[in-house]
């Protein structure tokens, strides 16, 4: 009897795990049936994504996400992302869409669907007291760094510029970290850094060195979701053909980047 | 021992399994390291949690308030807040006031994140080993005191020699307790770079992007590590057991 009850519950569950498969086939579809489109964004990366004084997510990257829903017809959703879980929010379906300033690596293509061409790209630089006088990467070696934990260049730094990382969950903390003296420099991507440092208690801390690990930067869906992925394919290749991408650096006080210029005249 | 490696790297390509902490030497190194740290903050936070707890039964019944009082505060404070939010108190709160100078005058913090993990840590669990070691100690028949004091023993002498051996029999399995939370807990330490069996492995699932593998080798090393420490007391429990005391 009890036996007869749970195979009936356990293929009960099953037909409902097959059911729920078959229902997201297409996010595209699902997306427009809602009217919503759900993004997962940073929330602690100004200028791409940051929280204003009422609380919303604003930024270069939530204006990307609102050009996106636009386009769709659909209300946009943003939610807050870090590095070591918007990989798996975008696997588990919880959002759609990651935008969220995602560097486009070999190893994370396996398993998200990234979308070409690369909206973005940044560079490997560190924030440091101006007092530290740093001028090499090669000075970095063996002292205390501070990372974020996830990101992509922690193992590379730590294994061939030999520096001795301390990794943090968020940046709040890191910077907190810094301040307090518990690194000598922090370690993260130029373009943050230079958001971060428009802000005046940073004013003794300098961005030293020449960036190193220039990356793409990708949004992705996930993985097999053809449709979608086609068009946000045109819709990236229209940001860079329109000079959205440059009107946005010169909203949000970012100084222009090559990669825009570059991408712009490859798709005029 | 090559051969052996190479067969996870097997492993990997047949059936997607990535042991990168069995093949890739990097890994390895850092995951061995990560749980040695975690086994050297369990082991260090244990035994100063278990003396904080000692201590504090024993100043629970001093003669003077305020001592009393303190113990009172200290175990309220420590119990009734998170360890995580205690962890940031003392790292970013208390850490960010007692900074040094190097030679060239760039601030240093005096005391490392491990350090302040092994304090955060063992005040924790140490506020709860002074209520466990409270209730071995008021477990001891008054009687027995009274006899002890009758043989012209000290307070400290009594509580020494009389009543803590009897107490840390009747409360050994409270503390048993407690000291496998401590050991779990230490995973907290994470969130402030302690380079922990957590840190690294979630060091590594970033890097290697193989999330449900590593979650089951933490869980697997966890057990582990546990059951290690549980079947060390059993055998001690059994082992300092007064036949017809207690139970």
């Amino acid at each position: 009897m009890l036996n007869r009850f749970f195979s009936i519950v356990v293929s009960g569950l099953l037909l409902g795990l097959v059911g729920a498969t078959a229902a997201s086939a297409d996010v595209l579809d699902d997306i427009k049936k809602k009217g919503v489109l759900v993004v997962g964004s940073k929330a602690d990366y100004r200028p791409f994504g940051f929280l204003d004084s009422s609380g919303k997510i604003v930024g270069f990257e939530a204006d990307l996400a609102a050009d996106v829903a636009k386009r769709l017809g659909v209300k946009v959703e943003l939610v807050p992302v870090v590095a070591s879980n918007r990989i798996q929010f975008l696997q588990q379906g919880k959002i759609d869409l990651m935008i969220a300033t995602t560097s486009d690596t070999p190893e994370r293509r396996k398993i998200v669907d990234f979308v070409d061409p690369n909206y973005y790209a940044s560079g490997l630089n560190v924030m440091a007291q101006k007092s530290q006088r740093l001028t090499s990467w090669d000075m970095l070696r063996g002292k205390k760094v501070c990372l974020i934990q996830g990101a992509f260049y922690n193992k590379e730094l730590q294994q061939k510029y030999g520096v001795d990382g301390i990794a943090f969950p968020g940046t709040a903390e890191t910077y907190a970290a810094l301040k307090n003296g518990n690194c000598i420099a922090f370690a993260y991507d130029d373009t943050a850094i230079v958001g971060e440092m428009l802000k005046p208690e940073w004013s003794g801390y300098e961005m030293p060195l020449d960036s190193i690990l220039v990356v793409p930067w990708g949004l992705a869906v996930k993985q097999g979701e053809k449709a979608f992925a086609g068009f946000m394919s045109k819709t990236i290749a229209d940001w860079h053909k329109t000079g959205f991408i440059q009107q946005l650096e010169k909203k949000w006080g970012i100084k222009p980047t090559k990669f825009a210029q570059e991408m712009r005249d490859k798709h005029k | 021992m090559e051969s052996f490696w190479d067969w996870f790297r097997w492993l990997h390509e047949a059936t997607g399994i990535n042991l990168t902490i069995f093949y890739d030497p990097f890994d390895r190194g850092r995951f061995v390291s990560g749980f040695l740290t975690t086994v050297k903050l369990s082991a260090v936070c244990i035994v100063l949690s278990v003396l904080i707890g000692v201590v504090g039964a024993w100043l629970q019944g001093s003669r003077l308030r305020i001592t009393r009082h303190v113990i009172y505060w200290y175990i309220q404070f420590f119990r009734n807040t998170p360890p995580l939010v205690q962890l940031y108190f003392f790292y970013f709160g208390i850490g960010s006031l007692l900074k040094g100078a190097d030679v060239s005058g760039i601030p240093v913090p005096l005391i490392s994140n491990v350090a302040w993990a092994i304090v955060s840590l063992s005040f924790f669990a140490g506020a709860f080993n002074v209520e466990i070691f409270r209730s071995g100690v008021e477990a001891v028949p008054t009687t027995t005191i009274e006899a002890a004091e009758s043989l012209g023993f000290s307070r400290l002498r009594t509580y020494l020699f009389i009543v803590l051996p009897l107490a840390f029999r009747i409360c050994l399995p409270a503390l048993n307790n407690n000291l496998v939370n401590l050991v779990k807990t230490t995973t907290l330490a994470y969130a402030i770079a302690v380079p922990e069996m957590l840190y690294v492995s979630s060091q590594i699932w970033s890097d290697e992007l193989n999330v449900p593998v590593m979650m089951n080798v933490l869980l697997v090393c966890y057990i582990a590590l546990v059951g290690a420490l549980v079947w060390v007391m059993h055998r001690w429990e059994r082992a300092i057991r007064v036949p017809g005391f207690g139970a």
